[in-house]
């Protein structure tokens, strides 16, 4: 199959849907490369690389089009690239399949199959060719960085001989893989960080990506990310108030106001108010990854960066990743990659639309003449329900040392018990035997005495030689064969004395022998680094 | 050589065994140890073939010097990994050689019992006990009650070493894959072998009340089969605790022959190995959180409800994408299972471990005190291989250190790395202390299919999100690591 990547034409737009490098990984599974010429220069990718790549490097975007079978694309198909679609031809791109609904509608009648990016289930087999979390990821380190850009101190706190800078403090509201990469981007900066997520199951991710979770005192059970597919669902009112208290309390603090909230398919929710937006520091930024959806920051407008006027700066952009398009390219363009790989399951370069197949089900959202949006639920749920977790009671060092005590007792009980049973049982057994029983007796218990207290010694790791030598030992039944072999000649039936004893002793030296060479092998084995 | 210098010669020799045990608690003082065991053995049979009343020595020469060979051969050409096998089979042998030992005591005693009974009656040793001399002339200065204390030594030693001899016969055929692994009982199931227990005391009061030799041969034949269905009873996976035990049982029927023969040096030997392998197997239970007897009597112990339901899919992953990983990490855990020994990978294993380590990473073994089919099975089998012993660890020293390690991958072991056993109260293995490794960054399972393990429970650690399945033959899978590796 020919898969081609066109240049975006959506304004600012400068990522590629094809990296030189994705297309050899491409070409690996037996299709054949396209691509626009100046598709890849706003991200960092000349024509000249594509063709060292092997890749055909077509002069217009309606050559293209007409020449390959798959169009990998970044953002949704403008009217014009939709009309130059064929029946039979697949285009994979973001989509928004839920917003777009004309489109959707007029991508139905070109007859072509339209795989969208933004609808690949979140599963675990899926993740390798979840764009939306690629981006995410990219968009939440980038949000760090405007928010750097446009603040005018430092992140970290620093002890200086010019002076003391105490360290910025940066609040993400939503931790989602942008929220987490943000929070990774700004502790590692230096700065304090907090972070808030109406799941409560996340608060141990934000806690290793070592930020601070801000608990929100709250007493409605909260529906965790698992019915829901892994996003967030929408709170209720007195949730939100409770919400908007805290960060009302926060807003004079913070420094840096990162926001990422946005529940699948609504307007992303308003979280930081006018007067939040007042109350903080003159120089404070806020970062509204929300932009696109209306904001989480009322203030928020769309692709602009604005001042308020307490000096607070509002940044509303909505193309981030575009901004670090090489990477965002590179990435991309490997989710676009592992979306081909699984459309060609045998690797031959034919592609296998396979509706059966949970992941290839739910991206596509129109084909063979149909719309196949929305698709049905996935038959594997992203995430394991949550068990509620079992607390440890702490012990008091007073409860501890009382077991402690307790332990010793019984431990001493039993040791007593134990020793005034054997010895009652050696009495016993010495009022019925006879003196030269005993004598032999006494020493049969001794040496298990004595076998106890030294095995309990021997390492883990040496148990199986000590198997190996104890088997060895334990051939010493030869000596009773040894004694008995004499009286073959002197009793009656004594042939069969001498025949039994002496297989017993030859059984009995194989025992001997196999079992310590055996020993001695394992044993020469071990060795230090 | 008079008696004097033999009992010397056995306190050395009983001393010297005494140090071997002892020996194995370190690496080091082990290779000294055995020598030390040797010495022991030579020195007792030594003393006891230059004592009185020994005959036949041409007959002696020979069959210690084809025993000898035979034993040198066994062991020279035994495979690592056959160890369970050999020494479930070399217990048979020391079995099979009491059975036979307490046979002749009782030939000895039925023929001297006439010299008994007349110093029982005059109070004077007859004139025939001059000629006696050695074993003979022991059991015919016996007073009637110390006859019947034989008696019952003798039962002894032949009961427990016809157990001895069929349960580790048993043994072996499940280790060496000859008889069918799974757990198996006739109709009837534990009731038979009470039956036959008390058929066998029942025969011990006939002997005692001059029954003749056919009360002896009954019951060995009860015995073989009470250690046939027993071991029968118990599945592959307790085999570690089985071969501990017969362990045990051989130095047992060892001291119960010491006793019949009078000789300290028996009934110290047989005691300390017959303790040796009893704390053995209970350490063993204790390291499964099973108790002995459930083990003994075969089978898991019944659960309390249904077992939790594992959601999720089994994902699986190329030699390509374990390589990357293994690339990538700077801490890597390695665990091993009877799936390793099985396909022989320890060889690909310790290559990959030195070829990681020469990468600067750190690579450690985590061994589970029951992997395996013997106690300290992998240790031997990854000494084997050259992985240096510092660098493997056990469970307890390595369990909370895999939250801070990169990749962890299990070769062939299951039930050990099971998260059941501590989440899950309904598992037949709750309680189990496991390797935690499901908390490691990316757990990579070498596992030839998606069959269950030997408890044949299901492993939620397969299906965690974390978890890749790395499917194929264990030495294959590791062996195409090797090329991936950089």
């Amino acid at each position: 199959m020919k898969i081609g990547a066109p240049q975006e034409i959506f304004e600012g737009e400068s990522r590629v849907a094809m990296t030189p490098e994705s297309a050899l990984q491409l070409q690996k599974l037996g299709h054949d490369c396209f691509i626009q010429a100046g598709a890849g220069k706003k991200a960092g990718f000349e024509d000249t690389a594509y063709s060292d790549a092997g890749v055909t490097v077509v002069a217009t975007a309606q050559a293209l089009f007409d020449d390959v079978d798959i169009i990998a694309k970044v953002r949704p198909p403008a009217e014009a690239e939709l009309d130059a679609l064929k029946p039979g031809q697949t285009l994979i791109s973001f989509f928004y399949p839920a917003q777009s609904e004309a489109l959707l509608e007029k991508a139905k009648t070109t007859g072509a199959s339209v795989i969208a990016m933004d609808m690949v289930p979140r599963i675990s087999r899926a993740q390798k060719m979840d764009a939306l979390s690629s981006m995410a990821n990219i968009a939440g380190y980038r949000a760090v960085m405007e928010a750097g850009n446009n603040f005018g101190r430092f992140f970290t706190g620093q002890v200086t001989a010019a002076g003391k800078v105490p360290p910025a403090k940066v609040l993400v509201i939503g931790a989602g893989v942008a929220g987490l990469a943000a929070i990774g981007a700004s502790t590692s900066l230096g700065a304090i960080t907090y972070a808030f997520d109406v799941r409560p199951e996340v608060a141990e991710q934000i806690e290793s990506m070592g930020a601070e979770f801000v608990y929100l005192d709250f007493e409605e059970a909260q529906s965790d990310g698992a019915t829901t597919g892994g996003y967030a669902a929408p709170s209720s009112p007195e949730f939100r108030e409770a919400q908007l208290k805290k960060f009302r309390e926060l807003a004079p603090d913070v420094d840096i106001v990162i926001s990422t909230a946005l529940i699948p398919g609504r307007d992303a929710p308003v979280l930081w108010t006018k007067d939040m937006v007042e109350a903080m520091k003159r120089g404070s930024v806020v970062v509204d990854l929300a932009a696109e959806r209306g904001g989480n920051c009322e203030l928020t407008v769309k692709d602009e960066r604005i001042v308020s006027d307490n000096g607070v700066t509002i940044v509303g952009y909505t193309d981030l990743p575009s901004r670090m398009a090489t990477q965002s390219s590179t990435l991309y363009a490997n989710n676009i990659r592992h979306m081909v790989h699984d459309l060609t399951p045998d690797k031959d370069g034919v592609i296998n639309h396979n509706m059966e197949d949970d992941v290839i089900r739910g991206a596509t959202v129109a084909h063979q003449g149909e719309i196949t949006f929305p698709p049905p639920p996935p038959k594997v749920k992203a995430i394991a329900a949550q068990k509620p977790k079992e607390k440890v009671p702490e012990l008091t060092p007073e409860e501890r040392k009382a077991q402690e005590v307790a332990a010793f007792k019984k431990q001493t009980t039993t040791q007593v018990g134990l020793l005034v049973a054997g010895t009652a049982l050696l009495l016993l057994v010495g009022a019925v035997a006879p003196a030269s029983f005993m004598a032999h007796f006494v020493v049969f218990v001794l040496a298990c005495f004595v076998g106890f207290q030294v095995i309990w010694k021997v390492s883990h790791s040496l148990h199986t030689p000590l198997m190996a030598v104890t088997n060895a030992v334990s051939g010493i039944i030869v000596l009773g064969a040894l004694l008995q072999i004499g009286a073959g000649g002197q009793v009656t039936g004594g042939w069969l004395v001498v025949i039994l004893a002496a297989v017993s002793i030859l059984i009995a030296t194989i025992n001997i022998v196999g079992g310590f060479l055996v020993t001695r092998r394992m044993l020469a084995m071990f060795q230090k680094s | 050589m008079d008696i004097a210098l033999i009992s010397a010669a056995y306190i050395a020799s009983a001393v010297l065994f005494i140090l071997c045990l002892g020996g194995l608690s370190g690496q080091e003082s082990a290779k000294r140890a055995v020598w030390y065991g040797v010495s022991g053995m030579a020195l007792a049979v030594v003393a006891t073939i230059l004592g009185d009343g020994i005959g036949f020595y041409w007959l002696i020469g020979l069959a210690i010097i084809i025993g000898a060979v035979l034993g040198w051969y066994v062991a020279k050409t035994v495979e690592m990994t056959a160890m369970p096998q050999l020494v479930a089979a070399l217990h048979s042998f020391v079995g099979l050689a009491a059975v036979f030992i307490g046979l002749n005591t009782h030939i000895v005693l039925s023929s001297v019992m006439p010299i008994i009974q007349a110093h029982a009656d005059t109070g004077v040793l007859p004139p025939e006990y001059d000629a006696l001399t050695g074993f003979a002339a022991i059991v015919a200065h016996k007073t009637m009650a110390e006859v019947a204390i034989l008696k019952v030594e003798t039962f002894l030693g032949i009961f427990i070493g016809a157990v001895t001899f069929t349960g580790s016969i048993v043994a072996f055929g499940k280790l060496a894959g000859k008889i069918d692994g799974k757990a198996q009982k006739l109709p009837g199931g534990h009731v038979l072998n009470a039956g036959a227990a008390l058929l066998s005391f029942a025969l011990l009061l006939c002997y005692m009340g001059g029954g003749g030799v056919w009360t002896l041969l009954v019951m060995a034949l009860l015995a073989f089969f009470i250690g046939y269905h027993l071991i029968m009873g118990i599945g592959g996976a307790d085999m570690p605790v089985v071969v501990s035990m017969l362990n045990s049982y051989s130095g047992w029927a060892a001291s119960a022959i010491g006793f019949s023969l009078g000789n300290d040096l028996l009934i110290v030997t047989g005691a300390l190995v017959g303790s040796s392998g009893a704390i053995l197997s209970y350490i063993m239970c204790k390291a499964m959180n099973r108790s002995f007897v459930s083990v003994i009597l075969g089978g898991f112990g019944g659960t309390t409800g249904p077992a939790m339901e594992v959601e999720g899919e089994q994902i699986s992953i190329d030699a390509a994408g374990v390589a990357d990983a293994l690339n990538d990490a700077d801490s890597v855990v390695i665990v091993p299972g009877y799936g390793m020994a099985v396909a022989q990978a320890q060889t690909a294993v310790s290559e990959l471990c030195s070829m990681l380590r020469g990468q600067g990473k750190k690579v450690r073994f985590a061994i589970h005190p029951v992997a395996g089919r013997l106690p300290g099975h992998m240790n031997v089998l990854l000494a084997e291989a050259k992985v240096p012993y510092d660098i493997v660890l056990e469970m307890d020293e390595i369990n909370d250190d895999f939250a801070s390690t990169d990749v962890v991958i299990v070769i062939g072991s299951n039930d050990i790395v099971n998260p059941a056993a501590q989440e899950d109260p309904n598992s037949p293995i709750a309680g189990m202390p496991v390797l935690k490794v499901w908390e490691a960054k990316q757990v990579f399972v070498s596992k030839r299919g998606q069959g269950t393990g030997y408890s044949g429970i299901e492993n939620p650690l397969f299906y965690k999100e974390n978890t890749r399945m790395f499917y194929g033959d264990a030495r294959k899978s590791m062996d195409a690591l090797l090329h991936l590796v950089r």
